[in-house]
């Protein structure tokens, strides 16, 4: 019994090591490849900049839009279980099976210029494709689902009677959902909108094919990173390396704002 | 005056209730899935009837035939449920004051700690849900509800979550309040023990009343084995 339960702990152990040697390897890679002066050289490339500010830009921008409305719908589909919300949070959870480049050819379709309302929009003067908005509609679209899905969990953790004691203390449903769900909610609520701006920070292959490649107007970061990779591997290494310090101070901010909404089947506080 | 006539058909379940609280105050208790907590809801407004009407001071909460359905908030009920669900990320002062929010700050204060120092909790104010012992939440549970002046109270089982000695001392005190507000008040519990509190108990069985009366006249006359169990459980 003893021989077998340390057999079992050595093959945990050897996966386990194994596993993270395969994930911290390319981030290693990344760091120990590249002399203090490359670095450096790299940060005075070109790209840089203007990378920088348009998808903090569109980063901020695709997340407003994500949590306004994903709060709206999260809030609907747990609060009114039915089959309309179970079709609406099927819906929510689409962008994040569909491959990104499948997403790029579907937006471009829908709001490209011969798009089903990109033709629409087109008539009325407005042009969605390969313009800055079209990298904040790539990056809401496949960031969506991550933000969406963790305030639906957040909600349907809530104490159903704390709501309805809200409501006999006079409270409208609105100052409900204001003063008692999104306050109890807050951990889910913040650990989404960090995992949702993390994946729209490195959203690449919808914003491509939808908004293409335009240094100011559509390259962000990834795609400055595949741009300067063509000439310049040390520069799209300088640049890589920033992405993966947002990436790890994102990390670092989640596990101290909301260690416990990470943990899936953790109780919200009060819930 | 509390007048309820309502029907509602969930599942298994075929609620018909008649029954009026005429500033008294009522025990409901029957056996689980009798209906008890489906009743509150429907009170409450969470759920609608079928049919019928619920009145309270001659105001029409629910009437199926008129078309009135009144919204949870307008309904004038002051509700405490079995773990009186304070909001855990106010403290005790902002528990209190969360239904009073049409009035000014000041009034809100003075009214908030006004129910707090009544039922022997001035000294809770600052204090959050999560420092207060089960007494001590039932004490500030009850003051929100009553700070926004009730027309009538529902309490669901409102000693279960207590220690003995809390639940002696707390009915004690409950039996001297209600007596003192003479609101409707409806206290749903298994207890026998509750009986103590009330005026009068309505026992409800597979969603119906089948019995009421004081403890005395069901443990003389018992219409089932449950009524019969219940008021001959000891009264303490």
């Amino acid at each position: 019994m003893k021989a077998g339960v340390s057999a079992w702990d050595g093959v945990q152990l050897a996966g386990s090591a194994l596993m993270g040697a395969f994930l911290i390897l390319p981030v290693l890679g990344l760091v120990a490849t590249l002399s203090w002066e490359d670095f450096l050289g790299g940060l005075r490339n070109p790209l840089l900049g203007p990378a920088l500010r348009l998808s903090l830009f569109t980063t901020s921008s695709s997340l407003a839009l994500v949590v306004v409305f994903g709060l709206l719908l999260a809030w609907r589909v747990a609060r009114n279980p039915g089959r309309a919300s179970r079709v609406l949070e099927a819906i929510a959870q689409l962008p994040a099976v569909i491959p990104p480049a499948v997403a790029g050819v579907g937006l471009l379709l829908a709001f490209g210029r011969r798009g089903l309302l990109g033709a629409w929009l087109d008539r009325h003067g407005i042009g969605l494709a390969f313009s800055t908005p079209a990298v904040i509609l790539a990056e809401a679209f496949v960031s969506a689902p991550f933000f969406v899905q963790s305030a639906i969990a957040a909600f349907r953790r809530l104490d159903e009677n704390l709501l309805v004691v809200a409501r006999t203390l006079g409270a409208s449903p609105f100052r409900t959902f204001l003063r008692v769900g999104l306050p109890l909610a807050a951990p889910g609520l913040v650990a989404g909108a960090a995992m949702s701006w993390a994946r729209a920070v490195g959203e690449f292959g919808a914003t491509l094919l939808f908004a293409g490649n335009l240094t100011g107007r559509t390259q962000t970061m990834p795609l400055a990173v595949y741009t300067a990779m063509e000439s310049d591997l040390r520069a799209a290494q300088a640049l890589s390396l920033i992405l993966v310090a947002v990436a790890f101070a994102l990390l670092f901010v989640l596990r101290r704002v909301a260690p416990a909404a990470m943990l899936p089947g953790t109780e919200a506080r009060g819930a | 005056m509390l007048e309820i006539r309502v029907a509602r058909r969930i599942g298994p379940l075929d609620l018909r209730i008649d029954l009026s609280l005429d500033g008294e105050t009522v025990l409901l208790a029957g056996p689980n899935g009798a209906g008890k907590t489906t009743l509150l809801r429907l009170l409450l407004g969470v759920l609608a009837p079928d049919e019928g009407r619920i009145a309270l001071g001659g105001r029409v909460l629910f009437d199926r035939e008129q078309e009135i359905d009144l919204a949870v908030e307008d309904r004038e009920l002051g509700y405490l449920p079995q773990d009186y669900a304070l909001f855990p990320h106010l403290d005790v002062i902002g528990n209190v004051t969360f239904g009073l929010a049409r009035l000014a700050r000041s009034e809100r204060l003075r009214r908030a700690s006004d129910w707090l120092a009544r039922l022997g909790a001035s000294h809770l104010a600052r204090r959050f849900p999560s420092a207060l012992s089960g007494g001590e939440r039932q004490r500030v549970g009850l003051a929100r509800a009553l700070a926004r002046n009730p027309r009538a109270l529902l309490l669901d089982e409102p000693f279960a979550s207590l220690d003995p000695t809390a639940r002696r001392e707390l009915r004690a005190s409950f039996r001297r309040w209600l007596a003192e507000w003479r609101l409707p008040a409806l206290i749903v519990s298994h207890d026998p023990a509750d009986a103590s509190v009330v005026d009068r108990i309505a026992v409800m069985e597979r969603g119906r009343i089948v019995q009421q009366g004081t403890a005395e006249e069901l443990r003389a006359a018992p219409v089932s084995d449950f009524v019969a169990g219940f008021a001959a459980s000891p009264v303490t």
